[in-house]
Protein backbone atom coordinates (compact mmCIF):
# COMPACT_ATOMS: atom_id res chain seq x y z
CA UNK A 1 0.00 0.00 0.00
CA UNK A 2 1.46 3.47 -0.95
CA UNK A 3 0.85 6.94 -1.32
CA UNK A 4 2.94 9.46 -3.80
CA UNK A 5 3.62 12.64 -2.67
CA UNK A 6 4.71 15.52 -5.14
CA UNK A 7 7.80 18.17 -4.00
CA UNK A 8 4.86 20.54 -2.22
CA UNK A 9 3.31 17.61 0.11
CA UNK A 10 0.42 16.92 -2.50
CA UNK A 11 -0.83 13.72 -3.61
CA UNK A 12 0.28 12.32 -6.37
CA UNK A 13 -1.01 9.00 -6.78
CA UNK A 14 -2.03 6.20 -4.60
CA UNK A 15 -1.44 2.26 -4.99
CA UNK A 16 -4.73 -0.27 -5.74
CA UNK A 17 -5.03 -1.15 -2.11
CA UNK A 18 -5.28 2.90 -1.16
CA UNK A 19 -7.54 3.07 -3.76
CA UNK A 20 -9.61 0.65 -2.48
CA UNK A 21 -9.97 2.04 0.86
CA UNK A 22 -10.56 5.65 -0.13
CA UNK A 23 -12.69 4.84 -3.46
CA UNK A 24 -15.68 7.50 -1.83
CA UNK A 25 -12.56 10.13 -0.95
CA UNK A 26 -9.81 9.94 -3.32
CA UNK A 27 -6.58 11.35 -2.08
CA UNK A 28 -5.12 12.49 -5.22
CA UNK A 29 -4.42 16.48 -5.03
CA UNK A 30 -5.14 16.59 -0.96
CA UNK A 31 -2.08 17.80 1.06
CA UNK A 32 -0.86 14.36 2.77
CA UNK A 33 -0.92 15.80 6.18
CA UNK A 34 -4.53 17.36 5.85
CA UNK A 35 -5.75 14.03 5.47
CA UNK A 36 -2.88 12.02 7.70
CA UNK A 37 -3.19 12.48 11.35
CA UNK A 38 0.97 11.76 11.85
CA UNK A 39 0.95 10.23 15.50
CA UNK A 40 4.69 9.58 15.26
CA UNK A 41 7.18 11.93 14.90
CA UNK A 42 4.96 13.73 16.43
CA UNK A 43 4.54 18.16 14.81
CA UNK A 44 5.21 17.02 11.39
CA UNK A 45 3.43 19.87 9.16
CA UNK A 46 4.93 20.32 5.84
CA UNK A 47 6.87 18.35 3.34
CA UNK A 48 10.42 19.65 4.47
CA UNK A 49 9.94 18.12 7.75
CA UNK A 50 8.42 15.19 6.05
CA UNK A 51 11.49 14.35 4.85
CA UNK A 52 13.59 14.94 7.64
CA UNK A 53 12.47 11.56 9.03
CA UNK A 54 12.60 9.73 5.95
CA UNK A 55 13.09 6.27 7.21
CA UNK A 56 12.07 6.45 10.07
CA UNK A 57 9.27 4.33 11.21
CA UNK A 58 5.69 6.69 11.24
CA UNK A 59 2.33 5.71 12.66
CA UNK A 60 -0.31 7.68 11.27
CA UNK A 61 -4.34 7.41 10.69
CA UNK A 62 -6.94 9.51 8.41
CA UNK A 63 -8.55 11.91 9.97
CA UNK A 64 -11.83 10.69 10.48
CA UNK A 65 -12.87 9.88 13.96
CA UNK A 66 -12.32 6.12 14.39
CA UNK A 67 -9.99 4.98 11.17
CA UNK A 68 -7.70 2.03 12.09
CA UNK A 69 -4.20 2.87 12.20
CA UNK A 70 -1.63 2.80 9.54
CA UNK A 71 2.45 1.52 10.19
CA UNK A 72 4.54 3.66 7.34
CA UNK A 73 7.86 4.30 6.23
CA UNK A 74 8.37 7.96 3.97
CA UNK A 75 11.42 7.34 1.26
CA UNK A 76 12.30 10.04 -1.21
CA UNK A 77 11.47 9.88 -4.40
CA UNK A 78 14.70 11.49 -5.81
CA UNK A 79 12.64 14.35 -7.97
CA UNK A 80 11.86 16.21 -4.68
CA UNK A 81 8.81 13.91 -3.89
CA UNK A 82 8.22 10.80 -1.73
CA UNK A 83 6.88 7.52 -1.61
CA UNK A 84 5.19 6.79 1.16
CA UNK A 85 4.90 2.93 1.87
CA UNK A 86 1.63 1.66 4.17
CA UNK A 87 0.11 -1.26 6.07
CA UNK A 88 -2.06 -1.72 8.55
CA UNK A 89 0.11 -3.56 10.77
CA UNK A 90 -1.74 -4.94 13.83
CA UNK A 91 -4.86 -2.65 13.10
CA UNK A 92 -5.50 -5.47 10.14
CA UNK A 93 -8.42 -7.20 10.88
CA UNK A 94 -10.32 -4.11 12.14
CA UNK A 95 -9.07 -2.13 8.37
CA UNK A 96 -10.46 -5.39 6.49
CA UNK A 97 -13.70 -4.68 8.45
CA UNK A 98 -13.62 -0.97 8.16
CA UNK A 99 -13.25 -0.88 4.49
CA UNK A 100 -14.63 -4.55 3.45
CA UNK A 101 -11.17 -5.59 1.73
CA UNK A 102 -10.64 -8.50 -0.12
CA UNK A 103 -7.77 -10.66 -0.75
CA UNK A 104 -7.61 -9.05 -4.11
CA UNK A 105 -7.30 -5.46 -2.51
CA UNK A 106 -3.86 -6.76 -1.04
CA UNK A 107 -0.39 -6.99 -3.16
CA UNK A 108 0.17 -10.91 -3.96
CA UNK A 109 3.61 -10.69 -1.89
CA UNK A 110 1.73 -9.05 1.21
CA UNK A 111 1.53 -11.37 4.46
CA UNK A 112 -1.85 -9.69 5.32
CA UNK A 113 -3.62 -12.63 4.07
CA UNK A 114 -1.49 -14.80 5.96
CA UNK A 115 -1.90 -13.51 8.62
CA UNK A 116 -6.02 -12.77 8.84
CA UNK A 117 -5.65 -16.66 8.23
CA UNK A 118 -3.29 -17.31 11.18
CA UNK A 119 -5.64 -15.32 13.13
CA UNK A 120 -8.39 -17.39 11.95
CA UNK A 121 -6.44 -20.63 12.53
CA UNK A 122 -5.67 -20.36 15.45
CA UNK A 123 -8.34 -19.01 17.15
CA UNK A 124 -10.05 -21.79 15.41
CA UNK A 125 -7.47 -24.15 17.65
CA UNK A 126 -7.96 -22.27 20.65
CA UNK A 127 -11.90 -23.25 20.69
CA UNK A 128 -11.10 -26.66 20.34
CA UNK A 129 -8.41 -26.41 22.75
CA UNK A 130 -11.08 -24.71 25.21
CA UNK A 131 -13.75 -27.10 24.57
CA UNK A 132 -11.50 -29.65 25.34
CA UNK A 133 -10.65 -28.30 29.06
CA UNK A 134 -14.60 -27.42 29.57
CA UNK A 135 -14.96 -31.27 28.82
CA UNK A 136 -12.03 -32.12 31.43
CA UNK A 137 -13.15 -29.73 33.80
CA UNK A 138 -16.81 -31.68 33.59
CA UNK A 139 -14.98 -35.11 33.60
CA UNK A 140 -13.44 -34.27 36.83
CA UNK A 141 -15.90 -33.34 38.57
CA UNK A 142 -17.88 -36.55 37.08
CA UNK A 143 -14.85 -38.28 38.42
CA UNK A 144 -14.69 -36.85 41.99
CA UNK A 145 -18.69 -37.43 42.75
CA UNK A 146 -18.06 -41.76 41.72
CA UNK A 147 -14.75 -41.08 43.76
CA UNK A 148 -14.54 -43.66 46.56
CA UNK A 149 -11.79 -41.42 48.47
CA UNK A 150 -12.16 -39.17 51.26
CA UNK A 151 -10.75 -36.27 50.00
CA UNK A 152 -9.66 -34.58 53.37
CA UNK A 153 -8.67 -37.85 55.26
CA UNK A 154 -8.17 -40.13 52.54
CA UNK A 155 -10.06 -42.63 53.76
CA UNK A 156 -12.83 -44.80 52.22
CA UNK A 157 -16.15 -42.45 51.53
CA UNK A 158 -19.79 -43.85 52.43
CA UNK A 159 -19.72 -44.77 48.27
CA UNK A 160 -16.59 -46.92 48.74
CA UNK A 161 -18.34 -48.33 51.95
CA UNK A 162 -21.84 -49.03 49.92
CA UNK A 163 -19.72 -51.32 47.79
CA UNK A 164 -17.92 -53.38 50.00
CA UNK A 165 -21.15 -54.06 52.65
CA UNK A 166 -23.22 -54.94 49.13
CA UNK A 167 -20.27 -57.23 48.52
CA UNK A 168 -20.62 -58.60 52.02
CA UNK A 169 -24.01 -58.48 52.14
CA UNK A 170 -24.08 -60.82 49.02
CA UNK A 171 -21.70 -63.13 49.90
CA UNK A 172 -23.64 -63.78 53.55
CA UNK A 173 -19.74 -63.34 55.27
CA UNK A 174 -19.60 -62.34 58.64
CA UNK A 175 -18.30 -59.00 59.66
CA UNK A 176 -18.55 -56.75 62.38
CA UNK A 177 -18.87 -53.14 62.03
CA UNK A 178 -18.41 -50.05 64.08
CA UNK A 179 -19.94 -46.64 63.94
CA UNK A 180 -17.60 -44.16 65.50
CA UNK A 181 -18.50 -40.34 66.57
CA UNK A 182 -16.13 -38.26 67.41
CA UNK A 183 -17.06 -36.29 70.65
CA UNK A 184 -16.16 -32.44 71.81
CA UNK A 185 -15.32 -32.19 67.82
CA UNK A 186 -18.02 -29.75 67.11
CA UNK A 187 -16.35 -27.53 70.07
CA UNK A 188 -12.76 -27.80 68.19
CA UNK A 189 -14.53 -25.92 65.12
CA UNK A 190 -16.35 -23.22 67.15
CA UNK A 191 -13.17 -22.36 68.87
CA UNK A 192 -10.60 -22.60 66.78
CA UNK A 193 -12.09 -22.53 63.09
CA UNK A 194 -12.84 -25.11 60.60
CA UNK A 195 -9.17 -25.04 59.65
CA UNK A 196 -8.29 -26.42 63.06
CA UNK A 197 -11.15 -28.81 62.29
CA UNK A 198 -9.95 -30.10 59.39
CA UNK A 199 -6.79 -30.62 60.70
CA UNK A 200 -7.66 -32.25 63.68
CA UNK A 201 -10.12 -34.80 61.14
CA UNK A 202 -6.77 -35.63 59.74
CA UNK A 203 -4.80 -36.13 62.42
CA UNK A 204 -7.76 -38.57 64.03
CA UNK A 205 -7.78 -40.67 60.43
CA UNK A 206 -4.15 -40.92 60.96
CA UNK A 207 -4.53 -42.42 64.06
CA UNK A 208 -7.15 -44.47 63.10
CA UNK A 209 -5.46 -45.92 60.60
CA UNK A 210 -2.26 -46.75 62.97
CA UNK A 211 -5.05 -48.74 65.13
CA UNK A 212 -6.80 -50.96 62.97
CA UNK A 213 -5.36 -53.13 61.04
CA UNK A 214 -4.93 -53.12 57.11
CA UNK A 215 -7.83 -55.97 55.99
CA UNK A 216 -10.22 -53.36 58.12
CA UNK A 217 -12.03 -51.21 55.93
CA UNK A 218 -12.13 -47.42 57.65
CA UNK A 219 -14.81 -44.99 55.77
CA UNK A 220 -15.74 -40.89 56.81
CA UNK A 221 -19.37 -40.97 56.60
CA UNK A 222 -20.26 -37.70 57.39
CA UNK A 223 -18.93 -34.43 58.96
CA UNK A 224 -17.04 -36.40 62.18
CA UNK A 225 -18.62 -40.15 61.77
CA UNK A 226 -16.55 -42.63 60.89
CA UNK A 227 -17.79 -46.33 60.13
CA UNK A 228 -15.20 -49.39 60.58
CA UNK A 229 -16.24 -53.23 58.78
CA UNK A 230 -13.85 -55.56 60.16
CA UNK A 231 -14.25 -58.05 57.93
CA UNK A 232 -14.44 -61.64 59.00
CA UNK A 233 -14.22 -60.72 62.78
CA UNK A 234 -16.53 -62.22 65.11
CA UNK A 235 -14.26 -61.79 68.39
CA UNK A 236 -15.92 -59.60 70.97
CA UNK A 237 -13.00 -59.31 73.01
CA UNK A 238 -10.90 -58.50 70.09
CA UNK A 239 -13.50 -55.99 68.76
CA UNK A 240 -13.29 -54.28 72.27
CA UNK A 241 -9.65 -54.11 72.47
CA UNK A 242 -9.57 -52.20 69.08
CA UNK A 243 -12.41 -49.84 70.24
CA UNK A 244 -10.47 -49.11 73.60
CA UNK A 245 -7.30 -48.43 71.44
CA UNK A 246 -9.29 -45.89 69.18
CA UNK A 247 -10.55 -44.19 71.84
CA UNK A 248 -7.16 -43.97 73.69
CA UNK A 249 -5.71 -42.98 70.60
CA UNK A 250 -8.17 -40.01 69.79
CA UNK A 251 -7.65 -38.74 73.32
CA UNK A 252 -4.52 -37.90 73.11
CA UNK A 253 -4.13 -34.06 72.57
CA UNK A 254 -3.65 -32.68 68.84
CA UNK A 255 -1.44 -29.91 68.55
CA UNK A 256 -3.14 -27.62 65.72
CA UNK A 257 -0.89 -24.51 65.45
CA UNK A 258 0.19 -23.89 68.97
CA UNK A 259 -3.44 -24.99 69.78
CA UNK A 260 -4.10 -27.44 71.69
CA UNK A 261 -7.34 -29.67 70.87
CA UNK A 262 -8.91 -32.38 72.79
CA UNK A 263 -11.76 -34.99 71.20
CA UNK A 264 -12.80 -38.02 71.81
CA UNK A 265 -14.83 -40.92 70.70
CA UNK A 266 -17.99 -42.80 71.26
CA UNK A 267 -18.38 -46.46 69.37
CA UNK A 268 -21.21 -48.78 68.70
CA UNK A 269 -20.16 -51.90 67.51
CA UNK A 270 -22.61 -54.97 66.02
CA UNK A 271 -21.68 -58.71 64.92
CA UNK A 272 -23.28 -59.83 61.58
CA UNK A 273 -22.99 -64.03 61.47
CA UNK A 274 -22.00 -65.84 58.97
CA UNK A 275 -25.12 -66.73 56.85
CA UNK A 276 -26.56 -63.67 57.77
CA UNK A 277 -29.01 -61.48 55.79
CA UNK A 278 -29.12 -58.71 57.22
CA UNK A 279 -29.23 -55.44 54.60
CA UNK A 280 -27.08 -53.42 54.78
CA UNK A 281 -29.00 -50.09 56.38
CA UNK A 282 -30.27 -52.37 59.23
CA UNK A 283 -26.78 -53.12 60.47
CA UNK A 284 -25.62 -49.59 60.28
CA UNK A 285 -29.05 -48.83 62.10
CA UNK A 286 -28.44 -51.59 65.00
CA UNK A 287 -24.56 -49.92 65.10
CA UNK A 288 -26.38 -46.08 65.69
CA UNK A 289 -28.41 -47.63 68.38
CA UNK A 290 -25.45 -49.02 70.09
CA UNK A 291 -23.47 -45.72 69.85
CA UNK A 292 -26.60 -43.40 71.24
CA UNK A 293 -26.39 -46.30 74.15
CA UNK A 294 -22.66 -45.58 74.36
CA UNK A 295 -23.51 -41.69 74.17
CA UNK A 296 -25.74 -41.70 76.97
CA UNK A 297 -23.57 -43.52 79.31
CA UNK A 298 -21.15 -40.66 79.12
CA UNK A 299 -19.15 -40.50 75.74
CA UNK A 300 -15.57 -41.97 75.49
CA UNK A 301 -17.19 -45.44 75.41
CA UNK A 302 -18.10 -48.01 73.36
CA UNK A 303 -20.97 -50.47 73.00
CA UNK A 304 -22.26 -53.70 71.60
CA UNK A 305 -25.72 -53.89 69.98
CA UNK A 306 -28.10 -56.39 71.31
CA UNK B 1 -2.52 -39.31 14.67
CA UNK B 2 -3.97 -35.78 15.33
CA UNK B 3 -7.36 -35.68 17.08
CA UNK B 4 -8.56 -33.54 14.36
CA UNK B 5 -8.86 -35.61 12.04
CA UNK B 6 -10.88 -37.83 14.21
CA UNK B 7 -12.99 -35.41 15.23
CA UNK B 8 -13.96 -34.61 12.15
CA UNK B 9 -14.55 -38.12 11.07
CA UNK B 10 -17.32 -38.16 14.32
CA UNK B 11 -18.50 -35.20 13.35
CA UNK B 12 -19.10 -36.20 9.41
CA UNK B 13 -20.95 -38.94 11.23
CA UNK B 14 -23.16 -37.73 13.57
CA UNK B 15 -24.33 -34.50 11.88
CA UNK B 16 -24.97 -36.65 8.88
CA UNK B 17 -26.38 -40.08 10.04
CA UNK B 18 -27.36 -39.06 13.53
CA UNK B 19 -25.44 -39.40 17.06
CA UNK B 20 -26.86 -43.25 17.21
CA UNK B 21 -25.32 -44.45 14.00
CA UNK B 22 -21.94 -42.90 15.73
CA UNK B 23 -22.95 -45.15 18.47
CA UNK B 24 -23.05 -48.24 16.46
CA UNK B 25 -19.91 -47.54 14.88
CA UNK B 26 -17.96 -46.90 17.63
CA UNK B 27 -19.50 -50.46 18.88
CA UNK B 28 -18.65 -51.80 15.97
CA UNK B 29 -14.88 -50.74 16.09
CA UNK B 30 -14.86 -51.42 19.72
CA UNK B 31 -13.69 -48.05 20.66
CA UNK B 32 -14.26 -47.66 24.76
CA UNK B 33 -15.16 -44.40 24.50
CA UNK B 34 -18.07 -41.82 23.02
CA UNK B 35 -16.18 -38.96 21.48
CA UNK B 36 -12.98 -38.33 20.07
CA UNK B 37 -11.00 -34.81 21.70
CA UNK B 38 -9.47 -32.74 18.72
CA UNK B 39 -7.13 -31.64 20.90
CA UNK B 40 -5.56 -35.18 21.31
CA UNK B 41 -3.92 -37.99 19.56
CA UNK B 42 -4.84 -41.50 18.55
CA UNK B 43 -3.38 -44.64 17.19
CA UNK B 44 -3.32 -44.25 13.46
CA UNK B 45 -4.17 -47.86 13.47
CA UNK B 46 -7.44 -46.38 15.27
CA UNK B 47 -7.94 -45.02 11.67
CA UNK B 48 -8.75 -47.88 9.60
CA UNK B 49 -10.63 -49.88 12.16
CA UNK B 50 -13.23 -46.94 12.48
CA UNK B 51 -13.57 -46.59 8.56
CA UNK B 52 -13.70 -50.33 7.93
CA UNK B 53 -16.83 -49.94 10.93
CA UNK B 54 -18.23 -47.02 9.31
CA UNK B 55 -18.45 -49.07 5.93
CA UNK B 56 -20.14 -51.99 7.56
CA UNK B 57 -22.43 -50.01 9.02
CA UNK B 58 -23.44 -47.16 6.76
CA UNK B 59 -23.03 -50.24 3.87
CA UNK B 60 -21.14 -47.61 1.89
CA UNK B 61 -17.82 -48.19 0.05
CA UNK B 62 -14.54 -47.08 1.29
CA UNK B 63 -14.29 -44.53 -0.82
CA UNK B 64 -17.57 -43.12 -1.18
CA UNK B 65 -17.12 -42.80 2.58
CA UNK B 66 -14.27 -40.68 2.51
CA UNK B 67 -15.10 -38.63 -0.43
CA UNK B 68 -18.34 -37.87 1.16
CA UNK B 69 -16.22 -36.68 4.21
CA UNK B 70 -14.24 -34.58 2.47
CA UNK B 71 -17.33 -33.11 0.95
CA UNK B 72 -18.96 -32.78 4.15
CA UNK B 73 -16.04 -30.68 5.72
CA UNK B 74 -16.59 -28.18 3.01
CA UNK B 75 -20.55 -28.04 2.56
CA UNK B 76 -21.67 -28.19 6.20
CA UNK B 77 -22.58 -25.40 8.05
CA UNK B 78 -21.16 -26.71 11.41
CA UNK B 79 -17.96 -27.37 9.27
CA UNK B 80 -17.83 -23.47 8.10
CA UNK B 81 -14.23 -22.85 9.71
CA UNK B 82 -12.91 -25.42 7.58
CA UNK B 83 -14.47 -23.61 4.62
CA UNK B 84 -13.34 -20.54 5.11
CA UNK B 85 -9.61 -21.51 5.89
CA UNK B 86 -9.21 -23.26 2.38
CA UNK B 87 -11.34 -19.67 0.85
CA UNK B 88 -8.22 -17.90 2.15
CA UNK B 89 -6.08 -19.70 -1.09
CA UNK B 90 -7.61 -17.24 -3.43
CA UNK B 91 -10.21 -15.43 -4.87
CA UNK B 92 -11.10 -17.72 -7.58
CA UNK B 93 -11.29 -21.60 -8.02
CA UNK B 94 -8.04 -22.24 -9.96
CA UNK B 95 -6.31 -19.35 -7.90
CA UNK B 96 -7.60 -21.74 -4.79
CA UNK B 97 -6.10 -25.09 -6.52
CA UNK B 98 -3.06 -23.29 -7.26
CA UNK B 99 -2.99 -22.54 -3.45
CA UNK B 100 -2.57 -26.26 -2.29
CA UNK B 101 1.00 -26.59 -3.09
CA UNK B 102 0.79 -24.22 0.53
CA UNK B 103 -1.93 -26.25 1.99
CA UNK B 104 0.49 -29.06 4.29
CA UNK B 105 2.77 -25.45 5.26
CA UNK B 106 -0.48 -22.90 5.62
CA UNK B 107 -1.96 -25.85 8.17
CA UNK B 108 1.65 -26.20 9.86
CA UNK B 109 1.74 -23.00 10.87
CA UNK B 110 -1.27 -22.81 12.94
CA UNK B 111 -1.26 -26.31 14.07
CA UNK B 112 2.05 -28.01 13.86
CA UNK B 113 1.23 -31.52 14.45
CA UNK B 114 -1.12 -31.84 12.55
CA UNK B 115 0.40 -34.05 9.31
CA UNK B 116 -1.36 -33.74 6.36
CA UNK B 117 -0.40 -34.65 2.76
CA UNK B 118 2.26 -32.58 0.83
CA UNK B 119 -0.02 -31.57 -2.23
CA UNK B 120 1.26 -30.75 -5.94
CA UNK B 121 -0.74 -29.54 -8.66
CA UNK B 122 0.29 -29.59 -11.91
CA UNK B 123 -0.88 -27.67 -14.90
CA UNK B 124 -1.44 -30.31 -18.23
CA UNK B 125 -3.19 -28.40 -20.80
CA UNK B 126 -5.97 -25.04 -20.62
CA UNK B 127 -8.14 -25.76 -17.77
CA UNK B 128 -6.66 -29.49 -17.24
CA UNK B 129 -4.67 -30.25 -13.84
CA UNK B 130 -3.17 -32.91 -11.79
CA UNK B 131 -3.05 -33.02 -8.25
CA UNK B 132 -0.41 -35.68 -6.06
CA UNK B 133 -1.37 -35.81 -2.87
CA UNK B 134 1.72 -38.01 -0.82
CA UNK B 135 0.77 -39.65 2.04
CA UNK B 136 1.59 -42.36 3.76
CA UNK B 137 -1.72 -42.61 3.95
CA UNK B 138 -4.46 -44.28 1.41
CA UNK B 139 -7.52 -42.02 3.13
CA UNK B 140 -6.26 -38.64 1.85
CA UNK B 141 -6.67 -38.77 -2.21
CA UNK B 142 -10.86 -39.80 -2.03
CA UNK B 143 -11.35 -37.23 0.70
CA UNK B 144 -9.69 -34.18 -1.76
CA UNK B 145 -11.51 -35.35 -4.70
CA UNK B 146 -14.98 -35.05 -2.27
CA UNK B 147 -13.23 -31.73 -0.90
CA UNK B 148 -12.26 -30.53 -3.91
CA UNK B 149 -16.25 -30.68 -5.92
CA UNK B 150 -17.44 -29.08 -2.86
CA UNK B 151 -15.47 -26.25 -3.26
CA UNK B 152 -16.02 -25.50 -6.78
CA UNK B 153 -19.44 -25.17 -5.85
CA UNK B 154 -18.20 -22.94 -3.18
CA UNK B 155 -16.34 -20.76 -5.56
CA UNK B 156 -19.41 -21.05 -8.24
CA UNK B 157 -17.03 -22.95 -10.27
CA UNK B 158 -17.70 -26.34 -12.79
CA UNK B 159 -15.27 -29.19 -12.40
CA UNK B 160 -14.86 -32.90 -13.15
CA UNK B 161 -12.69 -34.50 -10.58
CA UNK B 162 -11.83 -38.13 -10.91
CA UNK B 163 -9.13 -40.26 -8.65
CA UNK B 164 -6.87 -41.65 -11.07
CA UNK B 165 -5.79 -44.06 -8.58
CA UNK B 166 -2.70 -44.27 -5.79
CA UNK B 167 1.11 -45.18 -6.77
CA UNK B 168 4.06 -45.52 -4.58
CA UNK B 169 2.41 -43.47 -1.77
CA UNK B 170 1.40 -40.96 -4.17
CA UNK B 171 -2.67 -40.11 -5.49
CA UNK B 172 -3.54 -38.76 -8.38
CA UNK B 173 -6.30 -36.43 -8.57
CA UNK B 174 -7.52 -35.33 -12.30
CA UNK B 175 -9.44 -31.77 -12.53
CA UNK B 176 -11.16 -30.52 -15.13
CA UNK B 177 -12.47 -26.99 -15.50
CA UNK B 178 -15.06 -26.91 -17.13
CA UNK B 179 -15.97 -23.26 -16.43
CA UNK B 180 -14.82 -21.05 -13.73
CA UNK B 181 -18.03 -18.87 -13.46
CA UNK B 182 -20.68 -21.21 -13.92
CA UNK B 183 -22.64 -19.71 -10.93
CA UNK B 184 -22.71 -17.51 -8.49
CA UNK B 185 -20.71 -18.69 -5.36
CA UNK B 186 -20.67 -18.00 -1.96
CA UNK B 187 -19.66 -15.05 -0.63
CA UNK B 188 -16.23 -14.81 1.68
CA UNK B 189 -15.76 -11.85 3.92
CA UNK B 190 -11.97 -11.85 4.90
CA UNK B 191 -12.76 -11.16 8.67
CA UNK B 192 -15.91 -12.49 9.19
CA UNK B 193 -14.30 -15.48 11.28
CA UNK B 194 -12.93 -13.18 13.94
CA UNK B 195 -16.20 -11.19 14.16
CA UNK B 196 -17.74 -14.13 14.53
CA UNK B 197 -15.68 -15.32 17.61
CA UNK B 198 -15.79 -12.16 19.44
CA UNK B 199 -20.10 -11.85 18.99
CA UNK B 200 -20.11 -15.72 20.19
CA UNK B 201 -17.60 -14.63 22.95
CA UNK B 202 -19.73 -12.30 24.20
Amino acid sequence: MHVRLTSGGIVSGVGPTMAAIRDDAPLSGQAFTEVFQIERPRGLIDMAQLLAVAGQPMRLRFREPGSPAFKAVLMPDGQGGAVVNLSFGISLVEAVQTYKLTSSDFAPTDLSIELLYLIEAKSAAMDASRTLNRRLQVARVTAEAQAFTDTLTGLKNRRALDQTMAQLTEAKSPYALMHLDLDYFKQVNDSFGHAAGDAVLQEAARRMLRVTRQQDTLARVGGDEFIFVFEAEQDRNTLADIAKRLIEALEAPILFQSQTCHISASAGIVLVAEGNDAAPEQVVDQADGALYAAKQAGRAQFCFAG
Amino acid sequence: MHGLIFRSFQSFVTLTYGAARWGAVLRRAKVPFAEFEAMLHYEPALVETLLTATEEELEKSRDHVLEDVGTFLVAHPQMDSVRRLLRFGGTSYDEFLHSLDDLAGRTRLAVPDLDLPDLMLRDECANEYSLYCTHPMDIFGPVLVGLLRAMADDYGSLACLDHRGRKGGVDCIGILLVDLDFAVGKTFDLSAGVRDRRVAAK
